[in-house]
């Protein structure tokens, strides 16, 4: 693939880019710690009043705290990343400019999102772990095995995620707002993610739903892999469900690239 | 070969007109109605109109990010729109008001990644990034991110960026906008040089009439989407009925001055003003002076373009 070198070079520059965000990334970590503290003993509280909940004990549900904690800029749970500068490139009309370029704008940005993900993960992501291990118990995965599992997981929450911003970021062609949009993908994120709350406390059919929904991809999924939750046939139907997610929500978001782009060049619009 | 070729180029837009509550009606605009103009490799055209004369339009369908509604348009022999990523590499485009570098990088990587998107050899690439770098003064600015540099500075990193490499073709749009006195002369002489140099043909619409004097032997005027005048910059205040003025002091004061082909606008004193057409040759007028009158000195003042221009745009102005 002759455009794998740019690529690259796209993503060690993206990179670069957010490692210069020195005050942020340690203010971040902070923050992270602290909310992964209080949640901790949240869930810690729910956890004794209801030992074995959602098929978690006390130590999974800490763990899980810690791993969301570490996923939510590393995926960006709340909207954000590469797909953001492309919304604003598309508000302020530069995207024209990316038009010309001999190269897509969908790799380009995932290119640049993948190189962001892999510095929030590397700190954003490891810091608020390496605090939660050291003030509560946590589970670790059982071997080797998992831990690649667990790898392979973010990498296709990434995708998922990166879909989804990409969705709303292109959007902005026809909606002259798109901030409405964005909050509410947002909100869906955090609730969907089991980030406030894991997916295996949702009751019944909701919890149920939620568990096939992209948003599962992003947090729950991952989580199980890492808690050994998910072994065998459910390891591989949660990988599959990542995998289903992503490809279909790739191959919409380039369906919609390429409508925008007609839309631009044909209509004028 | 014509570098471009535009044959009743027209493109239409259509708007929706909210009416009432529900309705909404279908009008058809037409930004550029029937333009036909060819450039050489190796001109320099300024194009000039008002605000919505249709400039952007066109410039937005040379570089193929516009379809033509229809008409025949061909760009280094293909057609721009079909072929834009093929033609992208034949060509550079600066928007005065927007960036295509990133924002958020330093200097020198923006043009790294242009640099591999274009595929260009390293030492290709280094080549013109020491030349355009050092020509512009960028040179010590390459580390700095971009969000950091000024209006002019970020300008010519865009110029830069058009230029690594090695277009045929470069579009500017309004590239002194915003830039002060210095910058504009400074930006004004690296794009004459790059032309002499290089043979590179340029392209560029602007509201600053400057930049035409400075760089343009060839000016299009378009006009609610339709050329009002293609030609040269002296044949356009001939064109739009200019005048120039012979101003001269005789020895000492006297009545209005009777002389063929010209007419005095204005004495005072020992100094009158002679008005004549622009396309007329002054020196006639300055023997035939000479030899009826004690002229004590003698000064041409050319046609402002700026009048010259909102002239053209008046008289083309239906009703």
């Amino acid at each position: 693939m002759p455009g794998l070198r740019l690529h690259l070079a796209v993503a060690v520059r993206s990179f670069r880019r957010w490692s210069t965000y020195r005050a942020a990334t340690l203010s971040g970590i902070f923050t992270n710690s602290v909310f992964g503290v209080i949640n901790a003993f949240v869930l810690l509280a729910v956890w004794r009043a209801n030992p074995g909940a959602g098929g978690y004990d006390a130590t999974d549900a800490v763990t899980y705290v810690w791993l969301g904690q570490s996923m939510i800029m590393t995926i960006m749970l709340w909207g954000g990343g590469a797909p953001s500068d492309l919304a604003e490139r598309i508000r302020t009309g530069d995207v024209a400019l990316d038009l010309y370029r001999p190269v897509g704008l969908l790799s380009w940005y995932l290119a640049a999102d993948a190189g962001r993900a892999v510095f929030h993960l590397l700190t954003r992501g490891v810091a608020p772990t390496v605090v939660g291990a050291l003030l509560f118990d946590l589970r670790y995965p059982d071997g080797p095995l998992t831990v690649l599992a667990f790898a392979l997981s973010v990498a296709l929450a990434l995708l998922v995620s990166f879909a989804v911003r990409m969705l709303v970021a292109v959007a902005g062609f026809w909606v002259l707002d798109s901030q409405g949009l964005t909050m509410t993908a947002n909100l869906l994120a955090i609730f969907f993610s089991g980030i406030t709350l894991p997916l295996v406390l949702f009751p019944g059919w909701l919890g149920e739903v939620a568990m096939v929904l992209p948003w599962a991809s992003y947090l729950q999924v991952p989580a199980d892999v890492w808690l050994g939750q998910r072994t065998g046939g459910a390891l591989v139907g949660g990988l599959a469900l990542q995998v289903g997610w992503a490809v279909l929500l790739l191959g919409a978001t380039a369906l919609v690239l390429r409508a925008a782009e007609r839309k631009v060049v044909v209509q004028g619009g | 070969m014509p570098l471009i070729e535009a044959r009743d180029l027209r493109r239409d837009f259509v708007v929706h007109r909210r009416r009432g509550r529900l309705r909404r009606e279908r009008d058809v605009v037409t930004a550029v109605s029937d333009v036909s103009f060819t450039v050489e490799p190796g001109e320099m055209v300024g194009y000039i109109g008002p605000n919505g004369a249709g400039k952007s339009t066109t410039i937005k369908m040379l570089t193929g990010i516009l379809v033509p509604t229809s008409g025949h348009l061909r760009v280094a022999g293909v057609d721009p729109s079909r072929r834009r990523t093929d033609l992208a590499r034949r060509m550079g485009v600066v928007f005065g008001q927007r960036t295509g570098l990133w924002w958020d990088l330093p200097l020198r990587d923006s043009f790294d990644l242009l640099a591999r998107i274009n595929d260009l050899p390293a030492a290709r690439y280094a080549e013109n990034l020491e030349r355009f770098t050092s020509l512009l003064d960028l040179t010590a600015l390459l580390d700095t991110p971009v969000r950091q540099l000024s209006l002019g500075q970020r300008m010519r990193g865009d110029i830069t960026a058009a230029l690594l490499h090695d277009p045929d073709v470069l579009y500017l749009d309004e590239p002194t906008i915003g830039l002060d006195v210095v910058s504009k002369a400074r930006l004004r002489s690296f794009l004459r040089e790059l032309n002499r140099e290089r043979g590179t043909t340029l392209v560029l619409t602007t509201h600053d009439l400057g930049d035409i004097e400075a760089l343009c032997d060839r000016v299009m005027v378009v006009d609610h989407g339709s050329l009002a005048f293609d030609g040269r910059l002296n044949d356009l205040r001939a064109h739009a009925g200019a005048t120039r003025t012979l101003v001269v002091d005789l020895a000492e004061p006297g009545p209005a001055v009777e002389v063929e082909g010209a007419q005095v606008v204005r004495v005072e004193g020992p100094r009158q003003w002679l008005s004549f057409p622009a396309d007329a040759s002054a020196a006639p007028l300055v023997a035939a002076l000479a030899a009826r009158y004690p002229v004590a000195d003698l000064s041409l003042q050319e046609p402002d373009i700026e009048q010259v221009i909102s002239r053209l745009y008046s008289t083309a102005r239906p009703g």
